[in-house]
């Protein structure tokens, strides 16, 4: 493993602006607000939190079909700023939530695949059919779907055949937002294992979007936990979910239900104040629903502290507030 | 499938699910929709009829013949010489009606599809790109919505002139905004779709994302509306040529046939009734044409 | 909590003509619950579990066919009731919660109008009763300033506070049944324990009984006290909550439990559980097991009818041709094609 790594995002930022009413003055609404975060090969990174958390935002930014409002992205070291469209779309592809969306119900499944090499001008006809013939083998589906159309095919085959369109380029990246949660109990173990098997036959690195806590243990190496735009917990699969540190995290981990009759429903003490993002709370954003919430966290926002166990924003564990205070 | 160790060949739920193309799935509820069917049938005789015209009128519907005028039909008593009796001027009202066919058709057909194009590349590059090219066309179709077509179209042919050109010309710049109010919306919604966000990822170039991804799946769309001005455009000739702005005589328009008979409408009605029915007929059979294409082409549900 | 179920069906079928012919999506089914019950449907897309739920609120269209020896609702047939005495049982004493609470909230009224009119269009209650009780309601499940959340409209309200509106008007009439049909699945994970809690406390509170439909395995092992499995319109199996998770016997129910990775036990990144296969099609004449098509130990005998055996636990029972539900046996299939 190289020491620079395939991703790395440095202090992105994105911001939208708002306009409220006919008249309102546009409001601006930070969905990403000063992201770092690292991805090497071959690694899984777990990107977690609520729905408006700035999860989709931060997918946009990286296949750089939004560009940030501050900070960069570098793949390869490189900023992405730099590089040309097609050759980032070789480098970084997207697999969808939804694969009734995610294919164009007008085309069949062989043009569908085929786009990204007519796109980028790969080859011939005939090698370009090779090719879709052997990554639809790839993901596991036999070469009669090619003439189909996608309202012939059942979610999960939607989804392979998604899976398909992403990885014939053979790109590095794959940002997974939700793969599996559109499909039932029984498709998303395939499409699960697929996903793990291609990352270990072709070296991929993955974004793996999901708020399916039990799925990010499963298939990740490392999680960030988003909230309000700010990633406030970022650790090893390990760390998080044997020892999750930040009072948003440990509440996330307690919201899992795991299939156990013995269990009753969880108590998370997270309270309903869901912020507004176009309006965020001072201090740090997560207090109004803090169980662990101080008079400090009211007003002063957390630093990101970055230790043996990974990094974290919180002032429970930033050793110097917890000197001053003591 | 290969999986299971029952004999396949024999069970019935083994069978493999594949769902009619979408082709097939088209020309299955294309045949299964009476209004389409009808609305096609019609059209199809008034487009061999205006086609064929001068194989198919007894008639030269120009030739006047001043000492057979106001022939009645045959079934109010007349002769099979002039089975729909004859106008002011003696001319054969069969082949006039033959001949007008062609005048209502060609105004529909180029009209609307002028209008067509205009309307198209305004409302999709408006719900394409959004923004500043959104405002702008939004304006564009306000302002033109605020414009009464009649009068406006009476007002340009007094100026111009009335001619079947310039009627064409006229009505094909004014019926747009239907088409650009309907493509708008439809691009917006497709355009959020994540095969549009995959395509864009990919890095498929802005026209090929028009053409490719979003145009296909809203030419359902389109084609409904494209129906809707043929048969607004054809009803509107008619108007102007009625008020004598239109088509000029002695071109033989269904409008005009209508406003040449109508002095003498409280004796001889027919000669109104007649024309007033085939113009009702067209346009009857273009709305159910598109009011079936709109239902056989509605987009699939996900079962 | 006495022992006589408030609700009972046996035997429940329904059929929907299609173009292709009929579709048999519910075959057979029965299940009883009894006040201050919760009973968790558990089954994927196409399994007739929302069907079910429909066909006991009588909202099924008229081209549907219901058939049932039984289904009675607390001494009502529910099958031959008059229309206006369905109207007269739904929102009064069976009331329903739905997925998404945006589509089942009427954009163009305020929380309050929408409240009031639950109770206002069934009960003698005045307007003044119902504004009482549905600000009561209100703060019950756990909405501040109550007050002015009244006045507010649907779309004012984030997808939690939506689904506790939701929670709040189905239990303006004091329902003595909910059915709620996949009631967290548009959540976020921590709304969703939320929701789920609420749930369960006010259902204790008001001794209501309740069928939870869900495709989650881990909200029926929380909530439900009973579970019946769906699988292709029959149910596979049903016992107590504990029972079924303990053992289960069921082909099906073994693979869907293998196809989710359980924190704490599956090994991180190793390969899940798969059932291969997909759900087969239910039109035209369906006999025999519906799984059979999926399952690693089908043989020709599961084309016949299918018998039902009790497993380990009270009231536990499956739907196989196997008295152990090949519990012995190696689940894995022998091969495996992509078809899903």
């Amino acid at each position: 493993m190289t020491d620079t790594p395939v991703l790395e995002l440095r202090n992105v930022t994105k911001t939208y602006k708002i306009k409220q009413g006919l008249f309102g003055t546009p409001k601006p609404l930070t969905a990403v607000n000063d992201v770092t975060l690292k991805l090497n090969k071959g690694d899984v990174l777990g990107l977690v939190g609520e729905s408006g958390c700035g999860k989709s935002t931060l997918a946009k930014v990286l296949l750089g079909l939004e560009a940030p409002t501050s900070g960069e992205v570098l793949v390869d070291g490189k900023a992405l700023g730099g590089q040309d469209r097609l050759a980032l779309a070789r480098r970084i592809q997207p697999i969808f939530q939804d694969p009734y969306s995610s294919l164009n119900p007008r085309k069949r499944i062989q043009d569908i695949i085929a786009l990204p090499l007519r796109v980028h001008g790969v080859g011939n006809e005939a090698s370009r059919e090779k090719a879709v013939r052997e990554i639809l083998d790839v993901v596991g589906l036999p070469a009669r779907v090619l003439t189909n159309y996608p309202s012939q095919m059942s979610g999960g085959q939607r989804q392979r055949v998604a899976i398909a369109r992403a990885l014939v380029m053979k790109p590095e990246i794959v940002i997974c937002d939700e793969p599996t949660s559109a499909l039932d109990v029984s498709v998303q173990s395939q499409i699960l294992n697929l996903l793990g098997d291609l990352r270990r036959e072709f070296g991929l690195t993955y974004l793996f979007i999901s708020h399916n806590l039990a799925v990010v243990e499963h298939l990740a190496t490392e999680v960030a936990v988003m909230y309000l735009g700010r990633i406030v917990e970022k650790t090893t699969v390990a760390n998080l979910f044997d020892a999750p540190r930040h009072p948003y995290s440990q509440a996330l981990l307690k919201s899992v239900l795991t299939p156990d009759p013995s269990m009753d429903v969880p108590e998370t003490h997270l309270g309903m104040a869901y912020p507004n993002p176009i309006d965020p709370p001072s201090g740090c954003y997560f207090h109004p629903r803090c169980p662990a919430a101080t008079k400090l966290c009211e007003t002063r926002a957390p630093r990101a502290v970055q230790d043996a166990k990974g990094l974290v924003e919180c002032h429970l564990h930033d050793e110097d507030v917890a000197m001053t205070t003591a | 499938m290969t999986m299971t160790n029952l004999d396949q060949t024999v069970d019935p739920l083994l069978q493999e699910i594949v769902g009619p193309t979408p082709g097939q799935r088209l020309r299955g509820r294309v045949f299964g929709h009476m209004g389409l069917l009808i609305g096609v049938g019609v059209l199809g005789v008034l487009l061999f009829i205006a086609i064929f015209a001068p194989l198919l009128a007894p008639h030269d519907p120009y030739a006047q013949a001043l000492m057979s005028r106001m022939k009645p039909p045959v079934f109010l008593g007349g002769t099979w010489e002039h089975p729909l009796g004859t106008d002011h001027l003696g001319r054969d009202y069969l082949s006039r009606l033959i001949y007008g066919a062609r005048v209502s058709l060609m105004i529909g057909v180029i009209a609307a599809t002028i209008s067509g194009v205009i309307g198209t590349a305004m409302g999709v590059a408006a719900g394409y790109f959004g923004g500043r090219v959104d405002t702008v066309v939004t304006f564009l179709i306000n302002v033109r919505l605020a414009m009464p077509v009649v009068l406006v179209a009476l007002a340009v042919v007094a100026v111009m002139g009335g001619s079947l050109q310039v009627v064409i010309v006229v009505l094909g710049l004014l019926l747009w905004d239907r088409f650009a109010v309907v493509m708008r919306a439809s691009t917006l919604q497709v355009r959020r779709r994540d095969y549009v966000t995959a395509a864009r990822a990919i890095g498929a170039s802005t026209p090929r994302i028009i053409w490719s991804e979003i145009m296909p799946n809203i030419a359902n769309n389109l084609i409904v509306v494209v129906t809707l001005e043929m048969a607004h455009a054809i009803l509107l000739e008619a108007v102007l040529s009625f008020l004598g702005l239109g088509v000029q005589p002695p071109t033989p328009s269904w409008g005009l046939m209508v406003s040449e008979g109508k002095n003498m409408m409280l004796f001889e009605p027919w000669l109104v009734m007649i024309p007033g029915a085939v113009l009702f007929v067209l346009v009857l059979a273009i709305n159910l044409m598109g009011d079936g294409l709109r239902d056989v082409t509605a987009p699939e549900d996900r079962s | 909590m006495t022992d006589k179920p408030i609700l009972t069906v046996e035997n429940l079928t329904i059929d929907i003509p299609t173009g292709t012919g009929t579709l048999h999506a519910v075959r057979g089914i029965g299940f009883d619950l009894k006040p201050g019950e919760t009973l968790g449907i558990v089954g994927e897309s196409g399994s007739g579990k929302s069907l079910t739920s429909l066909a006991l609120m009588g909202l099924l269209g008229r081209s549907i066919k219901t058939r049932a020896t039984t289904m009675e609702f607390d001494g009502v047939d529910l099958l031959s009731a008059s229309a206006r005495a369905m109207r007269k049982l739904r929102g009064a004493r069976m009331a329903m919660i739905f997925q998404e609470p945006m589509t089942s909230l009427n954009p163009a009224y305020t929380i309050g109008d929408q409240l009031m009119e639950a109770m206002t269009l069934h009960g003698n209650a005045s307007k003044a009763d119902a504004r009482k009780r549905a600000i009561d309601l209100l703060q019950k499940v756990g909405i501040t300033s109550a007050e002015s959340r009244m006045t507010q409209y649907p779309h004012q309200l984030s997808g939690g506070l939506r689904q506790r509106v939701m929670i709040a008007m189905a239990l303006m009439c004091g329902p003595d049944l909910i059915i709620a049909d996949e009631p967290t699945t548009a959540l976020d994970v921590t709304i969703q324990a939320q929701i789920l809690r609420l749930l369960v406390d006010l259902q204790k509170e008001f001794g209501m009984a309740m069928i939870l439909i869900t495709h989650d395995l881990g909200v029926v092992a929380r909530v439900a006290d009973k579970v019946a499995v769906m699988y292709a319109g029959e149910l596979v199996e049903t016992g107590p909550t504990q029972a079924i998770f303990d053992a289960p016997s069921h082909p099906y129910t073994r693979g869907l439990l293998r196809c989710i990775p359980l924190p704490g036990k599956t090994e991180r990144g190793t390969e899940l559980g798969t059932i291969p296969g997909i759900v087969p099609s239910l039109v035209g004449d369906v006999s025999g097991c519906a799984f059979r098509t999926r399952c690693a130990h089908a043989t020709p005998a599961c084309r016949d009818a299918i018998p039902v055996h009790t497993a380990p636990g009270v009231r536990h029972s499956f739907r196989c041709i196997s008295p152990t539900g090949f519990a012995e046996a190696d689940d894995t299939p022998q091969s495996v094609e992509a078809s899903v």
